[in-house]
């Protein structure tokens, strides 16, 4: 019953997204406020039905229901209940449920808050909004039901892959589809603006905080990816420029840029045309991420979908959204009216150059991503881009829009001041070479562009730093000055500032990991101790250990360091008899944002085990970086003037405050 | 509907203080360029940075892409020691020797040929005799492929798709060679390669 509940909800909210997409335009031709508020009831319904779907397969898995395929693929009775729920999302039918089910929600988000929105906006978003969910029903409907009956019910199920029974696991799928999905928000809105032909600084206003939720999710759920890749896989590596990865990178960045640009137009109303392009850059690539992942199409060991109709039934969805909205955007965006002038040497000027370099570092992603995909299909031959290609061309756009990172903030609406800028930036660059200096006599060997880039990495957190002295004028003014200023700056100027300072943080970590990362691989017999980077790390013995759905190996290790005992670490190997295969925990020990990482092989027949030691210096701040962006994204979305379903403005405290 | 709000930044002065007036300085020559010169000057940047996109792409499309062969390919072309790709195959029953210190030895094989494999490290754990495995490295002078990575999946019916659609290729595709699992079932993995690296971080590294 559950599971032909779940299937008929779906249906049901496949048939309200119908009504949605077709009657609130009609609605707004017509101009009848009543039609127009029919997407508001659709859209708080199918939520509630896809709710209710959603939450039918979450049942169907806690309750171990084997006569449902789905269920009997993922999932065993003997699983822990925690993986029983998040196996849920698993696998290709429950993570596609889950993409919908949270496009329902800011579906219904935008219904329920955005009460003061123009009515035909509202209309017209939602409507878009469900043309989107319109196809993905279908698509979930006929090629991928997560409710199929078998109709010969097994006793036991197939279990989940043990490499996603983890926590990390958990919460990365639907962090990032939060992420990828929140960006159809502001997609729907770019396409709500071209087909009403108005657009204006309001818009911008309506846009940002939705882009920021997205934004903020999107940073999270690739952190969290990545930290998961790190403890799980067993031997620290933390990214793999996989084409699965580069799917969600490449929404990132361009999302990134959305939210800046977005900027400039709320501020300054220019830079329209490019906003709402960037908008549906930002959407198309994460539609281009869901087919890479759902279709199987790329030599990726992420794709699940073996099946050809799911890629191509994507591909046409993916075709007809990216298409249809681009050519609706070549014959419309003329008719928006451009406004804004500033000079090149001006805020707007550096969120421009923000804009091109990240495009321009997206675009360079997409093309390894699809490059190897194109030469297989026209030349037949297979190769690989990997590190070393991103080595060469993401790294150097990167740096480069690093470097610039500290002027943007800095510099003044509609014309700067580069040379004060650059004065007010002294004391920063002075830190970073300072940083290249003390590096660059610390460490021997190496290599040299290390340095430098830390340097750039403390140059980008002095930045941020600077830029919050300015404003609130620390050391130039009395301290109770101060203290009052730093009250009044608006919540999104330190938002900008903690940003930005992740962005620093992040490049420190990746630098001091790949460069002075230490390893030790070796076989180990009982009381044989490993030295690496100072730490004596000792064998103690072999024990075996039975969990609930697999066997484990548990190996102790002593660690000391200069004969202080230190830690137990206790990396384990678990074998899952259902599935026939093993996974690797590896234990770590933080001290600082350094870790030591143990991971094991195999046992040798004289009872040795393999092992695989890393000191890893600073890796933590590879995704403290990350978590600190995401903060400043939430200082700033908790900013009065963009909180989200309140974006009516206090002019009058407005004028107070300074620009940021 | 707050539309005009955009102005109302006007009012705000760049730093928000009074004492600065550094802002209006320099910044004269900017503000007297015509709206076409600015506009050239964005264009002209925009140029810029995309040409130096494509420079650096065209750059590492040289030197830095890896690509696949399969010992046939490798036996029919002739590729220089030294050259990095990435090697697909079986791995031979049988071939599999275990030296000193972790060392090992293999052969990979695609029905065709044959080609002696060297790898210092850790195997992934799903490396088998007789199952698909995808290794990258460089021949050295005598023909043997001296590995640096070695990918297998966490998954036993897993095969690299590069290594089946040789195979396939080649006429030598078995249905059991990764085959589905019985029950009809779509294998549904989205685990990420295990792979084993006996040369620091060569992946994932931003250097």
């Amino acid at each position: 019953m559950i599971a032909e509940s779940g299937h008929y909800a779906l249906v049901l909210a496949l048939g309200l997204a119908l009504i949605q997409s077709v009657v609130p335009l009609i609605g707004a031709r017509l101009r009848d406020a009543a039609l127009m508020n029919v997407a508001r009831s659709t859209a708080l319904a199918q939520l509630l039905f896809v709710g209710a779907s959603f939450i039918a397969l979450v049942m169907l898995h806690v309750n171990s229901d084997f006569s449902v395929a789905n269920v009997y693929e993922n999932s065993h009775s003997m699983k822990p209940l925690l993986y029983k729920i998040t196996g849920v999302w698993g696998n290709h039918e429950g993570s596609m449920l889950l993409w919908v089910s949270i496009l329902a929600l800011f579906g219904g988000l935008v219904a329920a808050f955005g009460n003061n929105l123009p009515l035909s906006l509202r209309a017209h978003v939602l409507a878009v909004q469900a043309w989107v969910a319109s196809a993905f029903y279908l698509f979930i409907l006929v090629t991928s039901n997560p409710f199929l009956r078998i109709a010969s019910p097994p006793i036991e199920g197939r279990d989940l892959n043990p490499v996603l029974q983890d926590v990390g696991l958990a919460v990365h799928p639907p962090m990032l589809y939060l992420g990828y999905v929140g960006f159809s928000i502001s997609f729907s809105f770019a396409i709500a603006a071209l087909m009403e032909g108005r657009i204006d600084a309001a818009w911008a206003r309506w846009v940002r905080p939705w882009t920021l939720v997205a934004w903020i999710f999107l940073t999270l759920g690739i952190a969290m990816g990545s930290y998961w890749a790190y403890y799980e896989l067993g031997w620290g590596g933390w990214w793999f420029w996989d084409p699965v990865e580069n799917a969600s990178l490449m929404p990132w960045l361009s999302g990134t840029a959305l939210l800046h640009s977005a900027l400039v137009m709320e501020k300054r109303n220019a830079l329209k045309v490019w906003t709402i392009l960037l908008s549906i850059l930002t959407f198309s690539l994460s539609l281009l991420g869901t087919f890479l992942v759902r279709s199987g199409v790329i030599t990726s060991v992420h794709a699940f979908a073996t099946d050809p109709t799911r890629g191509v039934f994507i591909l046409l969805i993916l075709c007809l959204f990216i298409g249809g909205s681009l050519a609706l955007f070549a014959g419309r965006a003329t008719s928006l009216k451009q406004g804004g002038l500033f000079a090149p040497i001006s805020r707007e000027g550096a969120l421009v150059l923000n804009n091109l370099l990240l495009t321009v570092a997206c675009a360079v992603v997409l093309f390894g991503t699809l490059y190897p995909l194109a030469m297989e299909m026209l030349a037949d031959f297979k190769m690989s881009v990997g590190a070393p290609f991103y080595n060469l061309t993401f790294a150097p756009l990167f740096a480069l829009l690093l470097l610039a990172v500290p002027f943007g903030p800095m510099l003044a609406w509609k014309r700067g001041d580069l040379l004060g800028v650059t004065q007010r930036l002294l004391a920063a660059g002075v830190a970073g070479l300072v940083a290249v200096a003390i590096v660059w006599g610390w460490t021997t060997g190496g290599s040299t562009l290390a340095p430098l880039a830390i340097g750039l990495g403390v140059f980008v957190i002095a930045g941020a730093v600077t830029d919050i002295v300015e404003r609130t004028g620390l050391v130039r003014l009395p301290f109770a000055t101060v203290l009052h200023r730093a009250r009044g700056l608006p919540r999104s100027a330190w938002g900008t500032a903690f940003a930005h300072a992740g962005l620093g943080v992040a490049l420190i970590g990746i630098v001091c990991e790949t460069t002075w990362n230490s390893e030790y691989i070796a076989t180990m017999k009982q009381n044989d101790v490993a030295q690496i980077a100072g730490f004596d790390v000792k064998l103690d013995g072999l024990l075996q250990h039975q969990g609930p759905n697999y066997r484990e190996m548990i190996a102790e290790f002593n660690v000391s360091r200069d004969g202080q005992p230190l830690s137990v670490m206790t990396p384990s190997k678990r074998s899952f008899s259902t599935r026939g295969s093993s996974t690797t925990e590896a234990a770590l020990l933080t001290r600082g944002a350094s870790q030591l990482y143990i991971s094991l092989g195999d046992t040798t027949a004289e009872g040795a085990i393999a092992v695989r030691i890393y000191y890893k210096p600073m890796v933590l701040l590879i995704w403290w970086g990350p978590v600190l962006m995401a903060f400043g994204g939430v200082l700033s979305l908790s900013d009065r003037r963009l909180r989200v379903g309140a974006p009516k403005p206090a002019r009058s405290k407005q004028r107070l405050q300074p620009a940021e | 509907m707050p539309i005009g709000f955009a102005s109302s930044t006007k009012a705000s002065r760049p730093w928000g203080s009074a004492d600065d007036d550094v802002g209006t300085r320099d910044a004269e020559n900017g503000y007297a360029m015509t709206r076409k010169q600015r506009r050239m000057t964005i264009i002209g940047g925009s140029l810029a940075v995309l040409a130096l996109a494509a420079a650096l792409v065209l750059n590492a499309l040289r030197d830095s892409i890896v690509f696949f062969s399969t010992p046939t390919m490798v036996a029919e072309k002739h590729v220089e020691p030294g050259r990095r790709f990435r090697l697909g195959g079986l791995v031979q029953p049988g071939s599999l020797q275990r030296g000193d210190n972790l060392a090992v030895t293999f052969e990979v094989a695609d029905g065709n040929a044959k080609l002696p494999v060297a790898y210092k490290g850790i195997l992934p754990d799903l490396f088998r005799e007789g199952q698909g495995v995808v290794a990258e490295g460089a021949l050295d002078a005598n023909g043997v492929f001296k590995a640096d990575t070695v990918l297998a999946k966490h998954d036993e019916t897993y095969m690299p798709k590069d290594v089946a659609d040789a195979l396939k290729k080649q006429g030598h595709w078995k249905d059991d060679y990764g085959g589905k699992p019985s029950g009809g079932g779509k294998t549904s993995d989205a685990g990420k390669p295990a792979a084993t690296t006996a040369q620091g971080n060569p992946q994932g590294a931003v250097r």
